[in-house]
């Protein structure tokens, strides 16, 4: 079985899946909580799909771009119980989960974008093909200097009408469809390294806070 | 039973810890550290010790297993650090922790990082004594804690009202034109030097301080003598003997941390003192600290100064205390508590 789950969006979404038959999957609506959700998510997934930890055979994880503090829960659970488990971990572009779902439930037919919130007024942005293949890597912009007349998934969409007229599709990532793309092999697997995209600020804190 | 096997992890700071232990016996203790990363900016910088731990937590969680001889599904519990500390960098070690519990199906402590200060000593030098009195200090705590049993929490005596000990010693250490950290250098610097060559003031020890201020420290004014005290050498253009500087800064310090220690556990009937943190490591505090406490009948205890400073082990030793003595895991949900006070010791 693959446990999936991604937390580069301001939600928790964990899934179990066999093949491309999705088990069981939990959603969490609490915003900017992983750290306190993911792990009950997760065996709350094993208990609703009746199985065990020795039962998961494969892990995925949505690599971002996305807020890093949510990001960074999502890789080292992942990472970590991998470790533990002794299995494989997947990682994939979480705007190639979401480009995915868009084409299977029809919302895009055609080249189009996925835009996600990044705050401070940016959105983490990708292009896709007619196959909802990726062309270009993910990048980070403010949304009118990357504005478009495509059809737009994602959150960013919502956020910057302006710049994004033609909002469709799913709004946020879902782990069942983490699983889909990661059975159907839909997107480069890639290592469970986060997609920053943005440099940490240099802004050092007070001496150690606590030591 | 035997006693429990117990892996920790600590990520307050910018050291990644992970220790394994059983009962009061050290197995492993790995740390990674990003202080290098850090040093231009001349502080932590948050995000980028987040990053660092992400990197480094499956490497130290390996490492620790491979030099204890242990397997991961063999230990009995998960301890971690819940707080205080910084938020992000304790996440990142506490989302690691819940990894590992839900992966090897093994109970979880979400501990207190200071109480794990204490329960470190219970490596080297076997149960604590109950009730003991504990003097943190370190570059971001001075305080006096009464434990009477640390799985069920610590009374606060008192504690530093502005600067950190630690810290006191980097920004002395800096206007002596001594590196950072600066307290084995002060140390190193003091030992040649005066001990009275300058009086330099004793923080929250006049008679009407003691009153309010009895157990607390301040070390902010400290700073600033010595600062002054510098400034004008310098511009009479006469050379500053940093030797003996450092050593009558370093007494101030010492003097103040000890005698307040000491009356504090004079005052509370308790006769044991343990010091942890990393200004434990200081030559003189020991020294001192031992002398006054002798004249008083008080033992004293000092944890080697590797498990002084932020580690692994020593959040490990407070959850297999927390084994030991029956105490409920935390939830699953439990949150990294950044401000987490130094009375919950559990979460
Ligand atoms: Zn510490």
């Amino acid at each position: 079985m693959l446990l999936s789950f991604d937390t580069a969006s301001p939600l928790v979404t964990v899934a179990l899946a066999e093949g491309t038959e999705v088990l069981a999957e939990r959603v969490t609506e609490m915003a900017m909580k992983h750290g306190e959700q993911l792990a009950p998510l997760i065996a709350g997934v094993l208990e609703d799909a009746g199985a065990v930890r020795q039962d998961v055979s494969a892990i995925a994880v949505g690599v971002g771009p996305g807020p890093f503090t949510g990001l960074r829960v999502g890789l080292v659970t992942a990472r970590t119980l991998g470790f533990v488990l002794d299995v494989p971990v997947y990682g994939v572009c979480s705007l190639d989960i979401l480009a995915v779902q868009a084409l299977d439930v029809g919302a895009v037919d055609g080249p189009f974008m996925v835009a996600t919130d990044a705050r401070r007024k940016e959105v983490y942005w990708a292009t896709y093909d007619e196959f909802a293949l990726r062309i270009d890597e993910p990048a980070v912009n403010r949304p009118v200097d990357v504005a478009s007349d495509l059809p737009v998934v994602g959150e960013g969409a919502r956020l910057y009408p302006d710049s994004f007229p033609h909002a469709v599709g799913p709004v946020r990532p879902s782990a069942g469809w983490l699983a889909r793309v990661v059975a159907e092999e839909r997107a480069e697997l890639l290592d469970p390294e986060p997609l920053y995209l943005r440099r940490p600020d240099a802004v050092a804190s007070p001496p150690k806070a606590v030591s | 039973m035997n006693e429990p096997l117990v892996l920790g992890i600590e990520t307050s700071c910018d050291e990644t810890g992970v220790g394994i232990v059983r009962g009061h016996t050290l197995l492993a203790d790995a740390i990674a550290s990003s202080v290098e990363e850090h040093a231009r900016f001349g502080g932590v910088v948050p995000e980028v010790a987040s990053r660092a731990h992400l990197e480094a937590m499956v490497p130290t969680i390996e490492r620790a297993c491979e030099t204890a001889g242990v397997k991961p599904r063999d230990v009995d519990a998960i301890s971690v650090t819940s707080g205080p500390g910084l938020a992000g960098a304790l996440l990142v070690g506490v989302a690691a922790a819940k990894a590992l519990a839900v992966g090897l199906d093994k109970p979880i402590y979400g501990v207190n990082h200071l109480a794990s200060h204490v329960a470190v000593d219970q490596l080297e030098h076997g149960a604590l004594p109950e009730p003991c009195l504990a003097m943190l200090v370190s570059g971001g705590h001075s305080s006096l804690l009464r434990v009477e049993d640390i799985t069920t929490g610590v009374d606060p005596l008192g504690a530093t009202i502005d600067d950190a000990a630690g810290e006191a010693f980097d920004k002395v250490a800096r206007l002596l034109g001594l590196p950072f950290p600066g307290g084995p250098h002060i140390d190193r610097a003091a030992e040649s030097g005066s001990k009275v060559y300058v009086d330099f003031p004793r923080g929250l020890t006049s008679r009407r301080d003691i009153e309010r201020h009895r157990f607390d420290f301040s070390f902010s004014g400290l700073k600033t003598a010595v600062a002054r005290w510098v400034e004008a050498r310098e511009r009479s253009g006469e050379p500053v003997p940093v030797a003996d500087v450092a050593a009558s800064f370093q007494e101030a310090v010492c003097d103040v941390l000890t005698r307040k220690a000491v009356d504090a556990a004079v005052t509370h009937g308790i006769d044991h003192i343990m010091i942890g943190g990393g200004v434990a490591a200081n030559s003189r505090l020991r020294v001192l600290t031992e002398e006054r406490a002798a004249a008083k009948g008080i033992r004293v205890r000092v944890p080697r100064p590797g498990l002084c400073t932020d580690n692994g082990a020593m959040v490990a030793a407070l959850g297999a205390e927390m084994v030991a003595r029956g105490r409920r895991p935390s939830p699953l949900d439990l949150p990294a508590d950044s401000s987490q006070p130094v009375t919950s010791v559990l979460v």
